[in-house]
């Protein structure tokens, strides 16, 4: 006949407890999630409407919609993007693929490690300093989208790097074995199986894109401007500054107008993430081995 | 088919000559000083417990080394009368040579196009030509009758040992002078075992065979000549019958052939 021990009854106790404490914890984890989308919906979900998308402000920014902040955003995210993708992965597919094992290639890891690590006012500064004044693009979407791309460079590398990673050893020796090229084995077998991960990624950092505030301004977003953006050298509204501006440096805004414009903010932050996750799982289900 | 003896030692023509060949993977001696000859025509076995340098040596002639930073190969590998460090073009070395690993390795492709990726990836364009490839190949590797209907399905998804025989097929894509098995029938049910060895029995008629086995038995059942490797060093060479029958230079091949150790 078995007979519990006392050591027996305390791991099963402990085993309850550690449990709870666990669980705790995630739940504190959601809860501000929670309560930050309660609050914007119910203080900034009246405001809502097709107007207030698609409408300029007016009244000095106290009334009005945010439409020249969303194209901003929009130019804003677009161009950082046509910078970083490209840079990012292929710097992921040489430091994956081609860098032998040696003190530069742990330097160069260690460099992106500390790169993601730089407060974004850092990277503001650089931005100003580099693309405005030295390069001489002026405050504009050009030198604000590629401070943008220079911050988020580390997170397109990392993931790449990943995703990449993930693809068996295997297949890549099988492929060498065969003659062939280490492009051919990255174009043939590794990148069409690791593409899911890499784009994932990339998604990803457009929602982190979207949010920036202080790299983009002192580099090439306004605190107001009548019209939307003819082209890269002009200088453009953004959701995330114009929340700013309306929550602190303009009076006599009603109270609804920055809950308004920050839940259009973390609705576009939300829906890209949403759409990244089901792309995820879709190219999940076509996974091959 | 009854094996034929292994030709007179001075007829063949030799295909891989080996000399001094040392292999070390930092500052560790994978295998030391080993001279060996692989006649045209022959298989080819090298046996050895784990740890003896086995798959070092057919990363070495495949020129392996080139892709890994760590592996350092001294000494020198004749194919076919030229060093393979000498080759400029390694792709088209590597192309004379297949390679089968101990796991199989279906790519996460279809059937058809893990047949005919490198023959795509060298150049081949023709769809006929591929086609002909294919069905040639599966059918060297004996999986052509269980796969034919379903050549677009992902050769990913096969049993173990129909991957195992798929990969053979891949390797013999290129029409390779020279094919390298490592432990191929380690991830593979014995029926599929005894079917692939009578494949390479019919491939010996066109292309050389170097085995490396576990399976001191599948040894004898195939190889001419056999070398016995023990922690990086050949300690034999020898004919296979030899080796079975105890005529050996050093007591250790005996020992282990007959299970005594390894």
């Amino acid at each position: 006949m078995f007979e519990a021990t006392s050591l027996n009854r305390r791991n099963r106790q402990k085993e309850g407890l550690v449990r709870y404490l666990f669980l705790l914890m995630t739940l504190l984890l959601i809860l501000p999630v929670l309560i930050i989308l309660g609050v914007l919906v119910a203080k900034g979900g009246p405001v809502l409407s097709m107007d207030f998308l698609f409408t300029y402000p007016t009244d000095g920014m106290t009334a009005g919609g945010i439409f020249p902040a969303l194209v901003g955003t929009v130019w804003l995210v677009t161009v950082a993007l046509l910078f970083s993708v490209p840079i990012g992965v292929a710097a992921a597919i040489y430091l994956s693929e081609y860098a032998p094992d040696n003190w530069l290639t742990r330097l160069i890891n260690l460099a992106i490690i500390n790169l993601a690590g730089v407060p974004s006012i850092v990277h503001a500064l650089f931005g100003l300093g580099a693309f405005v004044m030295f390069f001489g693009f002026g405050t504009s979407i050009l030198a604000a989208s590629l401070t943008l791309a220079i911050m988020t460079l580390p997170v397109v590398i990392v993931s790449t790097r990943e995703s990449l990673q993930a693809v068996p050893m295997a297949f890549r020796e099988a492929c060498w074995n065969m003659g062939a090229t280490r492009w051919q084995t990255i174009r043939h077998v590794v990148l069409p199986n690791s593409i899911s991960g890499i784009l994932t990624g990339v998604i990803l950092e457009v929602s982190r894109t979207a949010g920036e505030t202080a790299p983009i301004m002192f580099t090439g977003a306004a605190f107001f401007l009548p019209f939307l953006p003819q082209g890269i050298f002009d200088q453009t509204m953004a959701m995330s500054l114009h929340l700013f501006v309306v929550s602190t440096q303009v009076p006599g805004v009603p109270e609804h107008l920055p809950y308004g414009v920050a839940l259009v903010l973390i609705l576009m932050v939300l829906t890209m993430n949403a759409t990244s996750i089901a792309f995820r799982m879709y190219l999940r289900n076509k996974k091959k081995w | 088919m009854v094996s034929a003896p292994p030709p007179p030692e001075t007829s063949a023509k030799i295909q891989v000559q080996v000399r001094d060949l040392t292999i070390r993977y930092g500052s560790k001696v994978a295998l030391e000083k080993v001279s060996l000859d692989i006649r045209e025509h022959e298989i080819f076995g090298i046996i050895g417990p784990a740890n003896s340098g086995k798959t070092s040596f057919l990363r070495a002639l495949n020129r392996m080394d080139q892709m890994h930073s760590s592996m350092k190969v001294d000494g020198q590998i004749l194919f076919r009368g030229k060093d393979v460090h000498s080759w400029r073009n390694l792709y088209a070395l590597r192309s004379k040579i297949g390679v089968v690993f101990p796991l199989p390795v279906g790519l996460p492709l279809s059937i058809y196009d893990n047949v005919a990726l490198a023959p795509r990836l060298s150049g081949t364009k023709n769809k006929s030509d591929l086609d002909e490839i294919v069905e040639r190949c599966l059918q060297r590797a004996a999986l052509w009758d269980e796969v034919k209907d379903r050549l677009d399905s992902l050769g990913s998804m096969l049993s173990g040992g129909q991957q195992q025989r798929l990969t053979i097929a891949r390797a013999l894509s290129q029409d390779p002078e020279l094919l390298l098995l490592d432990e191929f029938s380690i991830a593979v049910d014995p029926v599929t075992t005894m079917k692939i060895e009578d494949v390479l029995k019919e491939l010996k008629k066109e292309i050389t065979i170097i085995l490396v086995t576990n399976l001191v038995q599948q040894a004898r059942r195939l190889a001419d000549n056999t070398a016995f490797f023990l922690t990086g060093e050949c300690i034999e060479v020898a004919k296979t019958e030899d080796l079975f029958t105890g005529e050996v230079k050093d007591p250790r091949s005996r020992d282990y052939v007959e299970g005594r150790f390894g």
